[in-house]
């Protein structure tokens, strides 16, 4: 009589032998609903992995590039105008204390290039003829496909280095001959692509002599590439348009050609929050197929609940066996969606040959939006497990 | 010593009116083995609930061990049922796809009672029910008369001083019905209190107390193999 009435404590484990083995007496349907929020979290998962593993295979690049490089070309002035640097810029820029080497491009103004003298102008496929400094390749990590680059010797004649785009364009190889300017220049070279210097790509270079000889070149440099000492990178961009132009520094365009790469990939998020957002209602439809299993089970199981209720379980104890089996369904989709992201992954990365990056912190943000998960979609279904009248689920047979 | 039921003027009122327990005060004391015996609808499984705390009065008191039931909270309730009550039901409620072993050990989840500890009981109440041959076996494999051994197994292995049995041997064969009498009885002598609804006119005369139960309402009690027997009679 007066003993006193303290309900007994349902250790971890045992909450969770039993939240278990209700999952194991429907082995299909536990299946299919954890399915649900695998996809989910499989889809972010490999989102946010694959665009990493992107960005991995960036920053490796870029760190055999070189985020050093530095260009300058002519903007615009006050009015509007185009204006051009000044011929003796790039020696000045050149003579910045921490730049190790300067090179540069040049536009050649109504200067086209086409396969043979047949074609049509216009249809120059929107190759641009440069005039290209001998020091060019070494000066944006550049690096040639096939033939020789222009040197001092070279660049007096007509000869001409393409670019991977325009050679491809052009359909021409080295020894060949092309229909630049109106005259018949001879491909020496073709070069890779060039990922710090991406308007080579679609470029046909010639020598400075040979364009000022033969193309009416007027000799203002329209692109200055200039490396510099690492750790004074950006002092150096600071007075970059000063001592190219000196007169008029505003008027100079100052770029760093490894951010607009990191620029194009942060462009390339706006996508990523897009398929991350699809995950998000594939998760969040998981989640309604957790909660739909959690209900019908409950359903069935009134039995069950007014058998434990009857043993002495507490309302409490019988919604933590609900909850404890919602967030065992919905970690045991986590964990597979988490393995499945991440070989999406590394199979998406090992076809591109980008080193695979599964962020950790991805794999624990995917897990703990299933717990959390786990717990709204299990909450209901335990909570009318346990105001479930024990008479009432008894009687149900 | 105060009896270990009693009841005091309890009703129990459904929707719609139906009054499925009216008035009613009884007392069991420690040690008593007794039948509820009533028609189909007299309001026996609705007493014996009231008694198994799984619900409680319209009006009127129940009390268990002295514990006003209309009185405690869900977790002291809860508390009176895993360490007072064992129940039996006419549809043994064993878990489908669990070996007996197991079952049996499910009868002290509630009692925080270590796991380990709880399945060397378990061993030992399904001897005590004769099933040490059958630990391994689940709910299909066993016969009526061992699944509901089995669930007398869980309902003993904590113990209770009260054990309620709405129709054990409903279910069952005689002879296996027979056999699960047989160990109430023997429950019974080691000193638990055993209530026990029965429809059955041979196990009804048998009991040393019974509780005869019409319209909800206890009736004058007969001498056994009388009033008792008649009652039965009409039902079958
Ligand atoms: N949950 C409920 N809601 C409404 N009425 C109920 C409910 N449970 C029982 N009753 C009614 O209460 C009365 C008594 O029911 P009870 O189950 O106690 O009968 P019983 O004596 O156990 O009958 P049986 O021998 O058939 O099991 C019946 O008329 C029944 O219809
Ligand atoms: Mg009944």
């Amino acid at each position: 009589m007066s003993r006193e009435l303290i309900p007994g404590r349902l250790s971890l484990p045992d909450l969770v032998r039993v939240g278990q083995a209700g999952l194991r007496a429907r082995p299909l349907r536990v299946l299919l609903s954890a399915l649900g929020i695998a996809i989910g979290i499989a889809a972010m998962v490999a989102v946010v992995g694959i665009s990493s593993s992107s960005r991995e295979d960036l920053n490796r690049q870029l760190q055999s590039l070189g985020t050093n490089l530095l260009t300058a070309g002519p903007g615009k002035n006050l009015f509007g105008e185009d204006v051009h640097l000044p011929a003796e810029s790039v020696a000045m820029v050149g003579r910045i204390e921490p730049v190790t080497s300067v090179s540069a491009t040049a536009l050649v103004q109504d200067a086209s290039v086409y396969r043979t003298d047949k074609i049509p102008a216009g249809q120059t496929g929107g190759i641009q003829v440069l005039a290209a400094q001998v020091d060019l390749l070494p000066t944006i990590s550049g690096q040639l496909a096939e033939g020789v680059f222009l040197n001092e010797a070279i660049a007096q004649y007509p000869a001409v280095v393409l670019g991977a785009q325009a050679a491809d364009h052009l359909g021409a190889a080295p020894h060949q001959q092309v229909y630049l300017g109106k005259q018949w220049f001879t491909v020496v070279g073709v070069l890779q692509p060039a990922p710090l210097a991406p308007e080579l790509d679609n470029a046909a270079l010639v020598g400075w002599p040979a364009a000022e000889k033969l193309l009416g070149f007027d000799g203002y440099p329209t692109t200055i590439y200039a490396r510099a000492v690492e750790d004074d990178v950006t002092a150096v961009q600071k007075v970059l348009a000063t001592t190219a132009n000196p007169e008029a520094p505003n008027e100079v365009d100052v770029s760093r050609p490894s951010d607009a790469l990191a620029a194009q990939q942060a462009a390339d998020a706006t996508l990523n929050a897009l398929l991350l957002g699809l995950g998000a209602v594939a998760l969040l439809v998981g989640g309604v197929g957790v909660a739909n299993t959690m209900v019908i089970s409950v359903l069935e199981r009134r039995g069950e609940i007014g058998l434990r209720r009857s043993l002495g379980a507490t309302r409490a104890q019988i919604r933590s066996q609900f909850l404890a089996e919602a967030l065992l369904l919905s970690t045991l989709g986590g964990v597979g969606g988490a393995l499945i992201g991440s070989l999406v992954t590394i199979g998406y990365a090992f076809s591109r040959g980008w080193p695979a990056v599964v962020p950790p912190w991805a794999l624990a943000g995917g897990l703990l939006a299933t717990l959390v998960l786990g717990s709204i979609a299990g909450l209901y279904p335990a909570i009318r497990a346990a105001r479930l009248s024990p008479t009432e689920a008894l009687s149900t047979p | 010593m105060t009896a270990l039921i009693e009841l005091e003027r309890a009703t129990k009122r459904y929707a719609g009116d139906v009054v499925a327990l009216d008035d009613v005060s009884i007392s069991i004391g420690r040690g008593e083995l007794a039948g509820i015996v009533g028609p189909s609808g007299s309001g026996k499984s609705t007493l014996l609930n009231l008694i198994g705390t799984l619900d409680r009065p319209t009006s009127g008191t129940v009390r268990i061990d002295g514990h006003d039931v209309g009185e405690l909270s869900d977790r002291e309730v809860s508390a009176l049922r895993s360490q007072l009550i064992g129940f039996v039901f006419q549809q043994f409620h064993l878990t489908a796809g669990v070996v007996a072993l197991d079952n049996v050990a499910d009868g002290l989840l509630y009692a925080g009672v270590p796991r380990a500890e709880r399945l060397r009981r378990a061993a030992a109440a399904l001897q005590q029910v004769g099933l040490s041959h059958r630990m391994e076996h689940r709910p299909h494999e066993l016969s009526g008369g061992e699944r509901q051994r089995v669930a007398i197994a869980r309902a003993l292995i904590g113990h209770p001083p009260l054990l309620l049995a709405d129709e054990p041997t409903g279910n069952l064969d005689s002879a296996a019905g027979a056999g699960v009498m047989d160990l109430l009885r023997g429950l019974n002598s080691d000193g638990t209190t055993i209530l026990i609804i029965t429809h059955d006119q041979q196990i009804a005369t048998s009991l040393p107390r019974r509780l005869p139960i019409s319209d909800g309402r206890m009736q004058p009690i007969a001498p056994p193999g009388i009033g008792a027997t008649k009652e039965i009679c009409h039902e079958s």
